[in-house]
């Protein structure tokens, strides 16, 4: 329980800091490669939510995906942003800056809230879910569970995302082709 | 830049979803939605790239403030 304890709270700390990291740092090639690290992390503590399902989906999109078709975008289209990006507003009472503060400062009291009243009460599917005793066990098989679920329960959303996932495919294809025939 | 923080976003809110989802063992909500969003933002990052691109060929740089006007 122990060590299990620790390594969640190793990749909490890690996910935590390279998050900070990404968005403090100002060179841009780093802040991506950083990402890696926190979505390896993120993976880790999907796993100890027990969804490994999820983990190697997020493994495999994520890092082999998104990154690193970012990474091709960033490395196609700028060598000015392989060095240092410039700072945008210099000015610590810019407009931009006061917005920004605001609305995290909101959202940030509003979690605040949220966890001080989820820590005096749990809610009622939760009490629920532990006195019916479904929670998810490690030595369930959840992908026997989710495949079915998806198949059944959520083909609607899935059947959804996948007309989605093909419009975007087209759109992407449409929008960076239809600029070499400009050229 | 700003797709990284959206991303960073959208991983947020499905460490939450996988979280909680934990508590959901008939219908398995969570992580199925959590799929969806993966898939969702996936699809977001492929679209908005050929966006970047695009408007680094039209700008020459891809600053959000050096972007600044609507038609050409």
């Amino acid at each position: 329980m122990t060590i299990s304890l620790i390594l969640f709270y190793l990749l909490a700390a890690t996910a935590i800091g390279s998050a900070l990291l990404i968005v403090s740092l100002k060179n841009l090639v780093r802040s991506i490669f950083l990402f890696f690290v926190t979505l390896f992390s993120l993976a880790g503590l999907y796993v100890f939510a027990l969804a490994d399902f999820i983990a190697i989906t997020q493994v495999i999109v994520y890092v082999g995906g998104v990154l690193v078709l970012m990474l091709f975008a960033f490395m196609l289209s700028n060598r000015v942003l392989l060095n240092d990006v410039k700072q945008g507003f210099k000015g610590m009472f810019a407009l931009p800056k006061w917005q920004g503060l605001l609305i995290s400062l909101a959202i940030f009291f509003l979690l605040l809230f949220i966890a001080t009243s989820f820590s005096e009460q749990e809610p009622q599917w939760i009490m629920r879910a532990r006195a019916g005793q479904t929670l998810i066990l490690p030595s369930d098989n959840t992908i026997h569970h989710l495949g079915i679920n998806l198949m059944t329960r959520y083909i609607l959303p899935f059947e959804v995302i996948s007309v989605f996932l093909m419009m975007t495919l087209i759109g992407a294809a449409h929008l960076a082709r239809k600029e070499e025939q400009k050229v | 830049m700003v797709l990284v923080g959206i991303e960073l976003m959208i991983n947020a809110a499905i460490l939450n979803f996988v979280a909680f989802g934990r508590y959901d063992k008939t219908l398995y909500g969570g992580q199925s939605f959590a799929l969806f969003a993966i898939v969702l933002a996936a699809a977001a990052v492929a679209v908005a790239l050929a966006i970047v691109l695009n408007v680094y060929k039209h700008y020459k740089s891809i600053d959000p403030n050096d972007i600044n006007d609507l038609k050409d």
